[in-house]
């Protein structure tokens, strides 16, 4: 191996090297970040100033703050203008307390075309605020293929072509390794962001972040997944992002307060401990464990948000992979100190199809989504298959979940004779083709066939089938998941107003992330007004984007609650584990804060970035529609997989028995409609903004973010709509 | 295997282990950087009047230390390396019986490695090393 890396390394030509100065980080800052012009070949740094640590915090703040200031309201995704931004966050880094290491990668999004954030695991983003940087802007386009190479401890950075490597993320990653590293051990000091060969040719590009398992002895990857950034990577001529740093430990952070960060997260790791087993089983599996349970409620997307449950999920139950797949009693957490250690891997997995046929390798998964989409979501309740469609879909830099919600919807379309062997070129897409699944990826890799197609995302199928395959509009447009052009995460929604509002009324498209409310909402039955609901769809996107200001994981938050949770007053909340969360950001930054300051930060950044989309073409009422079959039963099929839960709704609530199934469907949709109509107009009131969805300016001035060109993209919207104020003239 | 056994009826709760303890790896009398510590034994349960709290090296908190920072020596001791261990605190989660101690001064955790210097130190033969 040494050898053909010093040949990979020999063809390396430097474009630029940059000296910076050492400075220590001061309670969870650098007050610094790194600028990379690739046209031009310029790296500078850029002081962050106080008032925008207050505003933005870090994170996703940060991150869609630099991209603010870099494009204009005319940028593509692929216009040189238009940055990735990586940046981590305050808390990120330290060591004590679990899920501290995400990273926040935000862009303007060929899928959606707005900007877009993604939170990823890996050592990139702890490392990169290591060397010195609260933040990475990669701006411009580089000639030709290039990496770049922060060490932190020499305080350098080089750019350099990379004409040899593999693109591909599970080759690319361990040639890098390889190279960079001193020796085995000192791979742990290496952190690569790479995409894949699929992400040059699909909208669904995505970025890996790595990490080294040094019991497994291989890089191991994780995933900025949604949105497509990795296509902006590649089209930016990125081959890798390497950082180097040595000599991690739990105070670089320089904390204001250890003591506070100590017993917080020794709390934690004890209840792990404790209680995991007892739990989620995490550490068994992962987000996985909820394969079962999904299916059990109903909840799990099959044939494509059809069904919300399947006889065969028993085939692809987390049981399943614990016994035969997942290795069992390692850690896997996706940075230092996450006792949850949800980041499962499948060793020695032997692939069947594609470029890496014969080989074992080791897959990063399954997540729930991955299992959910790529399995269920496309009929393939086949655990190899599913394994097999995880490994391409890292390697090649394609996002799993719109991955399998976009072959979802071609499949469904050809079960429908909607496309035939015509349009997908011979590749047969009957549900639960595993195989057909994964060439559609090979596809995308090679640049060819229909994946080229299935890889613009479903916005850009539903036109073409209309428009050139002579499609029905109106039914693609009742059963493409997708809305903002974002394909919808492997949650059935459908039965659940609040989590309906939860996909819907997200600022950068349909993604869990923001709120998770179905349990609460229709297996606990805790929100039965529209006002409840409201109440948490302005709480619960406003929590959990704090997670994303701070670079933490949630998952840690709720996937693990304190024994006597129940108990507390708001167990939904898990008020045990916000005093963690408030005596750690005290420890590190040195500031107090209460509940309501963790909204207050949060809701600067979620109203800058809706304000962001208002600005990028999006963010009215009209954009945040969202696709009929979120909300009810399209087709026959599905009613009458309900039918008694529907016709038992259309009795009680819209107060007449219909005959026909067609009428019925047709009334219950009638009804959806309205409430979901209802609910957004309670979710824009409690959030400070006017019925169109436009923040009101008091909502800007008391959050302190109106500055005059974020009042600038909203006033026409409120003088239209006669929300501009008077004392504003 | 090395480790300490422990005569919990002939403690008298003195205290000399723990500072015999945090003087050898701590260079200070501080009780609470020792990685044998005393408890009275208010609870019944042992039979002395007091507890005595120090690893017998089982291992188990090793599993999930992702540095590979704690690992076993020839004699059966489970050992920190300080130049690998990021100071995560897990392995004090892991080990049921709470015997991996951390200071808020300190890097990293620190437990017993079965020196044997506290048995030296004890008056009344309370500890011993096994080999
Ligand atoms: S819970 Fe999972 S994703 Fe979150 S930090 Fe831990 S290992 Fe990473
Ligand atoms: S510290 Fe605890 S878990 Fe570790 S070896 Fe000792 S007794 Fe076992
Ligand atoms: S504190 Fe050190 S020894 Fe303990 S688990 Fe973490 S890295 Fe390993």
């Amino acid at each position: 191996m040494k050898s053909e890396i010093h040949l990979l390394a020999g063809q390396h030509q430097q474009l630029t090297e940059y000296k910076y100065k050492p400075k220590a980080i001061y309670r969870g800052y650098n007050n610094r970040s790194l600028h990379i012009d690739l046209s031009s070949m310029t790296i500078k740094e850029k002081q962050i100033s106080r008032e925008i640590k207050e505003k933005f915090t870090g994170g996703r703040g940060f991150g869609l703050y630099y991209l603010w200031q870099a494009v204009t309201p005319q940028t593509h995704w692929d216009d040189p203008e238009n940055e990735i931004v990586i940046a981590h966050g305050p808390i990120s880094g330290i060591t004590q307390y679990p899920g501290a290491g995400k990273s926040l990668v935000c862009s303007i999004s060929p899928l959606t075309h707005l900007p877009i954030d993604s939170n990823v695991g890996g050592h990139f983003g702890p490392f990169l605020k290591f060397s010195g940087f609260d933040a990475l802007e990669l701006q411009g386009k580089a000639g030709n293929d290039v990496i770049i190479f922060i060490d932190g401890n020499e305080h350098l950075i080089r750019i350099m072509t990379a004409p040899r490597e593999a693109i591909d993320s599970h080759i690319l990653v361990e040639q890098l390794s390889e190279m960079y590293a001193i020796d085995k051990d000192d791979k742990s000091n290496i952190a690569i962001v790479s995409s894949g060969t699929a992400a040059a040719n699909s909208n669904i590009g995505m970025l890996n972040f790595s990490f080294w398992d040094k019991r497994r002895g291989c890089v191991r990857l994780k995933q900025a997944g949604r949105g497509g950034i990795g296509r902006v990577f590649r089209d930016k001529h990125i081959k890798a992002i390497i950082c180097c740093f040595r000599g991690v430990n739990g105070d670089l952070n320089n904390p204001a307060d250890k003591r506070l960060i100590n017993a917080a997260g020794l709390r934690l790791h004890k209840e792990v401990a404790n209680c995991d087993h007892l739990q989620n089983n995490m550490r068994k599996i992962g987000t996985a464990n909820i394969i079962e349970v999904m299916d059990q409620y109903d909840l799990l997307p099959c044939y494509n948000y059809q069904y919300g449950s399947d006889p065969k999920t028993q085939k692809i139950s987390s049981k399943v992979f614990i016994e035969k797949y997942v290795t069992q009693g390692v850690p896997d957490g996706c940075w230092y100190g996450c006792s949850l250690s949800c980041s499962k891997a499948v060793d020695n997995f032997l692939l069947r199809t594609g470029p890496y046929s014969g080989q074992r390798v080791c897959v990063d998964g399954p997540e729930y989504e991955n299992a959910a989409g790529l399995g269920a979501n496309t009929g393939t309740f086949d655990p190899d298959w599913i394994l097999e469609a995880n490994f391409y879909c890292d390697t090649y830099g394609l996002d799993t979940i719109s991955m399998g919600t976009m072959t979802a919807f071609a499949m469904e379309c050809f079960n429908r004779g909607i496309i035939t062997l015509k349009h997908t070129g011979g590749l047969d897409l009957t549900w639960g083709n595993g195989e057909s699944l994964c060439e559609l990826m090979h596809q995308m890799s090679r640049g060819e066939g229909f994946g080229m197609i299935v890889g613009r995302g479903i916005r850009e199928m539903k036109r073409i089938f209309v428009e050139e395959y002579g499609a029905d509009k109106a039914f693609l447009e009742d059963i493409g998941m997708e809305q903002k052009g974002l394909e919808y995460s492997e949650y059935l929604m459908k039965e659940s107003l609040a989590q309906q509002g939860g996909y819907a009324l997200c600022n950068k498209g349909p993604q869990h992330d923001e709120a998770w409310l179905i349990f609460m909402d229709i297996v606990n039955n805790q929100m039965p007004t529209f006002e409840d609901k409201a109440e948490a769809l302005y709480y619960f996107p406003l929590f959990r984007t704090w997670f994303g200001l701070l670079g933490m994981c949630k998952l840690p938050w709720n996937d693990i609650t304190p024994a006597d949770n129940k108990y507390s007053d708001d167990p939904s909340k898990v008020p045990g584990h916000i005093r963690n969360y408030r005596q750690v950001f005290e420890g590190v930054t040195g500031k107090p804060i209460d509940d309501d300051d963790i909204l207050k930060m949060s809701d600067r950044v979620y109203t800058f970035q809706r304000v962001f989309i208002l600005r990028m073409g999006s963010g009215q009422r009209c954009h945040d529609k969202p696709p009929y079959r979120s909300l009810g039963p399209v087709t026959k099929e599905e009613y009458l997989s309900r039918q008694p839960r529907y016709d038992k709704q259309l009795k009680e609530k819209v107060g007449f028995d219909i005959n026909g199934i067609e009428e019925r469907i047709a009334a219950l949709r009638h009804w959806r409609e309205q409430q979901f109509e209802k609910l957004v107009d309670a979710v824009y009131k409690r959030r400070g903004w006017t019925p169109n969805g436009i923040p009101k300016l008091q909502k800007l001035e008391e959050l302190g973010i109106d500055f005059p060109e974020v009042v600038s993209v909203v006033k026409p919207y409120l003088q239209a709509e006669g929300f501009w104020p008077d004392y504003a003239e | 295997m090395r480790k300490l056994l422990v005569d919990y009826s002939l403690c008298n709760g003195c205290g000399r282990c723990e500072i015999v303890c945090s003087k050898a790896f701590y260079k200070e009398e501080n009780m609470k950087k020792s990685a044998i510590r005393i408890f009275s034994n208010s609870y019944g349960g042992y039979h002395g009047q007091y507890r005595l709290a120090v690893c017998d090296q089982c291992g188990v908190c090793a599993r999930m230390c992702t540095p590979m920072a704690l690992n076993v020596d020839a004699h059966g001791v489970w050992k920190i390396d300080k130049s690998k261990c990021v100071g995560c605190l897990i392995c004090i989660g892991e080990c049921e019986r709470g015997f991996i101690y951390y200071h808020d001064d300190l890097p990293t955790p620190f437990k017993c490695i079965a020196c044997g210097l506290c048995a030296r130190a004890c008056p009344t033969g309370a500890l011993r090393l096994s080999e």
